[in-house]
């Protein structure tokens, strides 16, 4: 709708970012979003779905040899009882926090920017804890009995124990799972219908008819839609700082020596907003060129997440200062063992590439040329993951392989099935993300429209006549 | 209007958000009540032009909120302290710290189901039909389009003078809707 509209004009040093360049209307938006879901899928797409879905496969074939067998076909041994199954389970339950951090935490403190990565991100929440659960689940050994995680009525008139931090986890991380994906189809609803609207197929528009629920984009329903979006936000900000706390009160109500400190819960947060974070940036860099979404996901928007990457990656390092500070300062020779174990133990090469990948590497994003550098961002934001995965490693298997008594130490060594059901986990993940991509709006089509000032009846590209614009868009969010 | 189908109202066009909200102020105090605006995104300052009340969304995530909470904790209590009560280190059968948690995110949980069902319920959805989205103009809505749509079924509808209003607040394009 760009048609000859005067400007006013404003000082080069006062101008805004715009959150979409190149004005591009709000008509490019659609278009452009829903080219991604059009005709045939590209070369690229089918490079990285094939290989995803072949592991995949083997993931299928891991966890059938894990449960006909049993867990010893994992590394898992005395003392160190958790092993690869809790490290990754920590690791991708991680990930998965930044999309509900953009999503709920962002939105109410009214960063706009957020409309061009939210939907992405919290698709990849969805998949990231769909591998997450995986782990609990089968590290129980006898997969049939996982219902007795839930209070489920039975003859047996068995229930599960609340006072278990395990107990509190398996709630956790079902609502976290359940609201996510509330959340993420809330927030689909009205760019379901979008697609209704576009598709040709009888079968899509069937259901994309079905899904998209006879949304018409009245206003009478965005004004109870937008009331529910901000208190779904409003729920989802205790309940992502509240999941990884609960994850992290699984060690620390324990009395294991590098894991009963106060310091978890916050610590645990701002690593797993820093790992997700960091995934975000590994998956939005290729695909926004790939999907030719630069003016949605601008250099703004990279930009911004370096700077919550390198916020959440120094409290991180902070964190890990803390703990050896408070180790020497307990005066407890447990405490202090602990410490000493870990940075020059055994484990020592666990340990040095989670100090060097969490805290040193990210310090280069406060320099502007590093967060403007593409390949730099994305070859940090795997780093970062990288980090976070030995953090994890560091934290279960170094707490764990040397015991209060020396006699029942040992050194814990991951098994093949360990390594292939890993990497089988990326590929679910990616075989999902692949298939979202395919068949959803990968972009919050009608959250970007609301941010463009072609969307502002304030704004003379919204058709404000001269005498009634508002020179600076200061409401804030319009959603 | 070909006489044979009965009409639902008719829907004007815009194509700017400021010339929707103007002659959505218009209809507002014109004194309709049963009309709406269709727009691809949520307009800021739309719910005042409409002369709408705030959502009553809060409510259905209050109780829904409430009712987690409660559960939670009964639940617990129940289980653990009276229906197979079991010693556990010496704690106490039970404790509303223990309790707190699951609580907590039974909370939440519950306050989530609340709001979205809330909304559709307001909303009444889901609709498998409309009469709007067998319009052929109206499938815009969705990509860049503006619609004000008046029901015959309003006792302030009469064709001329309604048409020519919508007429006078800006619209290019104004047509009738079938039921």
């Amino acid at each position: 709708m760009a048609t000859n509209v005067e400007l006013p004009v404003v000082p080069a040093d006062l101008q805004r970012i715009p959150l979409v360049n190149n004005q591009r209307s709000i008509g490019w938006i659609s278009d452009r979003v829903m080219a991604v879901t059009e005709g045939s899928a590209p070369l690229w797409w089918w490079a990285a779905f094939i290989p995803s879905l072949l592991c995949l496969g083997m993931l299928g074939f891991m966890l059938t040899y894990q449960i006909t067998t049993g867990v010893g076909v994992w590394g898992n041994m005395r003392p160190v009882m958790w092993g690869w199954d809790i490290i990754n389970f920590v690791w991708w339950i991680g990930i998965g926090h930044a999309g509900t951090l953009i999503s709920a935490i962002l939105f109410l403190l009214r960063q706009r920017w957020r409309t061009g990565v939210n939907r992405a991100a919290e698709a990849m929440t969805i998949f990231a804890v769909m591998c997450a659960g995986i782990y609990p689940a089968m590290h129980v050994g006898r997969v049939w009995y996982d219902w007795f995680l839930f209070p489920i009525p039975t003859y047996q008139g068995l229930w599960p124990q609340f006072r278990s931090p395990l107990m509190w986890d398996v709630f956790a991380v079902s609502t976290y799972f359940t609201v996510s994906v509330l959340f993420w189809y809330m927030g689909l609803i009205p760019d379901l219908a979008v697609m209704r609207d576009r598709v040709k197929t009888k079968t899509r528009q069937f259901f994309y008819g079905l899904f998209s629920l006879g949304w018409t984009g009245s206003n009478r329903h965005w004004s109870n839609y937008e009331k529910a979006y901000l208190i779904l936000a409003g729920l989802s900000t205790p309940l992502v700082l509240s999941v990884h706390s609960i994850v992290s009160l699984d060690f620390a109500v324990s009395q294991l020596p590098g894991w009963h400190t106060t310091i978890f819960p916050p610590y645990f947060v701002a690593g797993a907003i820093f790992s997700g974070f960091g995934m975000v940036l590994t998956l939005l860099i290729p695909l926004r060129s790939m999907c030719k979404l630069e003016d949605i996901i601008t250099m703004r928007h990279i930009d911004i997440m370096c700077k919550v990457t390198l916020a959440t990656g120094s409290i991180v390092g902070y964190a890990y200062a803390m703990e050896f500070f408070i180790a020497w300062y307990s005066g407890s020779a447990a405490e202090q063992f602990h410490f000493m174990n870990r940075a020059l133990g055994p484990y020592q090469w666990g340990w040095l590439p989670m100090i060097i990948c969490n805290t040193i590497v990210p310090q280069l994003f406060w320099m502007k040329w590093f967060r403007q550098n593409l390949i730099v961002v994305f070859i940090i934001s795997i780093v970062v993951n990288v980090g976070m995965w030995f953090e994890r490693f560091v934290i279960i298997v170094i707490g764990l392989h040397r015991d209060f008594l020396p006699s029942s130490w040992g050194y814990f060594k991951p098994t093949w099935v360990d390594v292939c059901t890993f990497i089988g986990t990326f590929g679910l993940f990616f075989t999902m993300f692949l298939l979202f991509i395919r068949f959803l709006p990968m972009i919050a089509i009608s959250e970007v429209k609301g941010v463009t000032p072609e969307a502002d009846p304030h704004h003379p590209l919204g058709g404000a006549k001269h005498e009634e614009v508002i020179p600076d868009d200061e409401e804030g969010v319009t959603t | 209007m070909n006489g044979t189908a009965k009409q639902y109202g008719v829907i004007a066009e815009f194509t700017t958000t400021a010339g929707i909200m103007h002659a959505a102020e218009k209809v507002r105090d014109a004194g309709f009540t049963k009309w709406d605006v269709f727009t691809p995104f949520p307009v800021h300052g739309m719910d005042k032009a409409m002369g709408l009340k705030n959502s009553k969304v809060g409510w259905f995530a209050f109780l829904g909120g409430v009712t987690g909470y409660t559960t939670g904790m009964l639940m617990i209590w129940w289980m653990n302290a009276v229906n197979y009560a079991i010693v556990v280190g010496g704690k106490p059968m039970f404790s509303p710290f223990s309790a707190f948690p699951p609580s907590y995110e039974l909370t939440i949980l519950f306050g989530a189901f609340g709001s979205l069902g809330g909304m559709l319920f307001l909303n009444r959805l889901p609709r498998l039909h409309h009469p709007l989205l067998k319009h052929r103009r109206f499938s815009q809505v969705t990509h860049d389009k503006y619609f004000l749509v008046i029901e015959t079924a309003d006792p302030k509808y009469s064709e001329q003078n309604t048409v020519a209003m919508l007429k006078a607040a800006g619209s290019n394009h104004i047509e009738a809707v079938e039921e």
